[in-house]
């Protein structure tokens, strides 16, 4: 914090000491060469495993590295996956669900941040309460919701709007949305109004440009939610049916079958575009983290 | 006029907005009929879709999992059952162990997965160096998709050509079964394999909270404490624990409530139920019900089962939050 002094558990005066030093020299060493092997080791293997032989994936003793390189098991598990098309079907509906989480939830947090309609904050409440849900309590009644739409009676099974459209009811995002828009200056709105600006007007000049931070927050957790998930996606879109899993779910099916060199080839290219995002997007990654506010 | 009294709260605008309460009714006697009326159709307008989504997504199969449970369906035709559904699934064998299962999963995740980050945290916080490096690293696994990490670690945990049990060979100490340990008696090393592989994957997140909730903990109280003769044992006790309090319970209410919900690690590390059903979770004998039993597939008892989930998570987050909230009152006059 900038107000107070920056220090920590030990004392500055503390670490200038000759012997603090080496001892701190000695800890920073052990600590990356520690985190380092039980961070990054296991994903070492994942990518190196990949490129062993058949063979030599189940050796006994496990070898550290491929004594015989065979990158032929990353292209054999493309293709007798399709993993190409498991990749292009996450992306579909990761950015499906994306676009539906920003254009409803955004339109409904400024609602109910700005526009303030008649039960407003009841709404609000029962938004926000859904996040007291646990999610996997609800997975059997929304499966069913969704194979039978109510009053309209249409079955999402195995459509992308089965991921699509759960994902918009999102209590978090409504939450961090609705607070960071009420912290906009009413000024700016007002004087947009003023103006004889539409509300759509405002959110789109105003809002929106000032709201890029949070929008940045909200989408990256949208988008890695989407490709994380597992038991939705296996249930919903036609399990076991190539054509529509996401990457996820389309590794652990092919593993049920697969010998182990192709299973961690596999795993290793479905673990590449989300390694690839997050050294792309840490620092908002990181600090979106916080931004979710645990402030009380 | 309730809704400008309520807008948002910043103390610095509080003038300007009246003055516009008082301009929006005057132009509203001028104009047309009724501009409220107009301005809360257009707010209903942007929070339809919204609405729609939260109403067929989230409220609905809420009520529809009460219903449902007191509901049964045989050859599509819906009729009443009373208590038929719950009757059941608590004669069921394997409701009493997965719940034992449940329980044992999250002791021993809280026990790594709560304390481990806490502590990573107040070390990462006195280094100097690496700052970024290692940040990147705790958090890197939590970017996996979960199926690439618990497919490498159910490789890992192969009894005869896994790395673990090579590494312990090499160590000359005994060798595991790990997830396929056939074992029930607690702590089982079935599940003890299942909370390593989950911890890895998701220790990053709480380990980032709990630093910034570090860093902001100001430097004069370890200070005064050093002053006082404060070793660091003392100073992680008096200081930093009562100074992430809040941050630490709220975390630790989040992740029980996580772990109960235990599917997708013991699903992919083992198919869910281990050898002698001893990773056998609430979650996964609601998939059981519902999704794999190829004959008998029961809605309704899967919706049971998800009624006393439902009911013991509420009941316990309920008791944490009122707990914590008193102690936070009785405290506050101290801190």
């Amino acid at each position: 914090m900038a107000d107070s002094y920056a220090r920590s558990l030990i004392s500055p005066a503390q670490l200038n000491r000759a012997r603090s030093k080496i001892i701190y020299r000695i800890v920073l060493t052990a600590v990356i060469v520690v985190f380092t092997l039980v961070f990054i080791g296991p994903i070492y293997f994942l990518f190196t495993d990949g490129l062993k032989s058949t063979l030599e994936a189940i050796a006994t003793p496990p070898t550290l590295y491929p004594h015989h390189t065979h990158p032929s098991s990353y292209v054999r598990a493309w293709d007798q996956f399709s993993l190409g098309r498991l990749l292009l079907n996450t992306l579909y509906y990761a950015f499906g669900a994306l676009a539906f989480q920003l254009v409803f939830d955004v339109a409904a947090a400024y609602s109910l941040s700005r526009l303030r309609p008649a039960l407003g904050n009841v709404i609000l409440a029962m938004m926000v309460a859904t996040l007291m849900i646990p999610a996997m309590v609800l997975i059997v009644p929304l499966y069913i919701t969704v194979a039978n739409l109510p009053i309209v009676h249409i079955n999402l099974i195995g459509s992308p709007a089965a991921i699509w459209l759960p994902s918009v009811a999102n209590g978090f995002n409504i939450y961090l949305l609705k607070r960071f828009f009420d912290s906009i200056p009413v000024e700016l709105t007002q004087a947009a109004a003023v103006d004889g600006a539409s509300p759509m007007r405002t959110l789109r000049s105003i809002i929106i440009p000032i709201s890029r931070p949070i929008l940045a927050v909200v989408s990256i957790f949208s988008l890695v939610a989407v490709w994380k998930d597992f038991l939705w996606p296996l249930l919903v879109e036609g399990g076991y049916n190539p054509p529509r899993e996401t990457l996820n779910v389309g590794i652990w099916v092919a593993s049920q079958t697969a010998p182990e060199n192709m299973v961690l080839a596999a795993s290793a290219i479905a673990a590449v575009p989300t390694v690839v995002f997050f050294l792309i997007f840490q620092r908002n990654i990181l600090a979106g983290l916080t931004a979710g506010g645990i402030r009380g | 006029m309730a809704d400008l009294v309520t807008l948002p709260q910043t103390p610095g605008s509080r003038p300007a907005r009246r003055r516009t309460g008082a301009g929006g009714a005057r132009r509203s006697s001028a104009h047309s009929l009724n501009p409220r009326l107009r301005r809360h159709l257009s707010a209903y307008g942007f929070l339809i879709g919204g609405v729609l989504c939260f109403a067929l997504f989230s409220w609905y199969p809420m009520v529809r999992e009460f219903i449902m449970s007191f509901q049964k369906s045989q050859l599509g035709v819906t009729s009443w059952a009373g208590l038929a559904n719950y009757r059941r699934i608590f004669n069921d064998p394997t409701f009493w162990t997965a719940w034992r299962n449940t329980l044992e999963f999250t002791l021993l995740a809280l026990l790594f997965g709560f304390a481990v980050p806490f502590f990573v945290a107040i070390l990462l916080n006195e280094l100097r160096h690496a700052k970024g490096y290692l940040r990147c690293l705790v958090y890197l696994p939590v970017m996996l998709p979960p199926a690439s990490a618990l497919l490498l670690f159910a490789y890992f945990y192969d009894p005869t050509y896994g790395l673990f049990n090579d590494i312990l060979h090499t160590l000359h100490l005994p060798t595991s079964q790990w997830v396929l340990s056939p074992g029930t008696r607690w702590p089982t090393a079935a599940m003890i394999s299942v909370v390593i592989a989950a911890t890895w994957m998701n220790m990053g997140g709480a380990t980032l909270i709990y630093l910034a909730a570090l860093q902001n903990i100001p430097g004069e109280l370890y200070e005064a404490a050093e002053l006082d003769g404060a070793g660091i044992v003392k100073k992680i006790r008096h200081i930093t624990i009562p100074q992430t309090r809040l941050i630490l319970s709220m975390l630790l209410m989040l992740q029980i409530i996580a772990t109960m919900q235990m599917f997708v690690e013991a699903f992919i590390l083992d198919g869910g139920q281990g050898v002698n059903n001893n990773t056998e979770s609430v979650v996964y004998l609601i998939y059981q019900y519902a999704f794999a039993m190829s004959s008998a597939s029961n809605f309704n008892a899967a919706a049971a089962l998800g009624v006393v989930l439902l009911v013991v998570l509420g009941a316990f987050s309920g008791g944490y939050l009122w707990l914590t909230r008193t102690r936070a009152h009785l405290s506050r006059p101290r801190s």
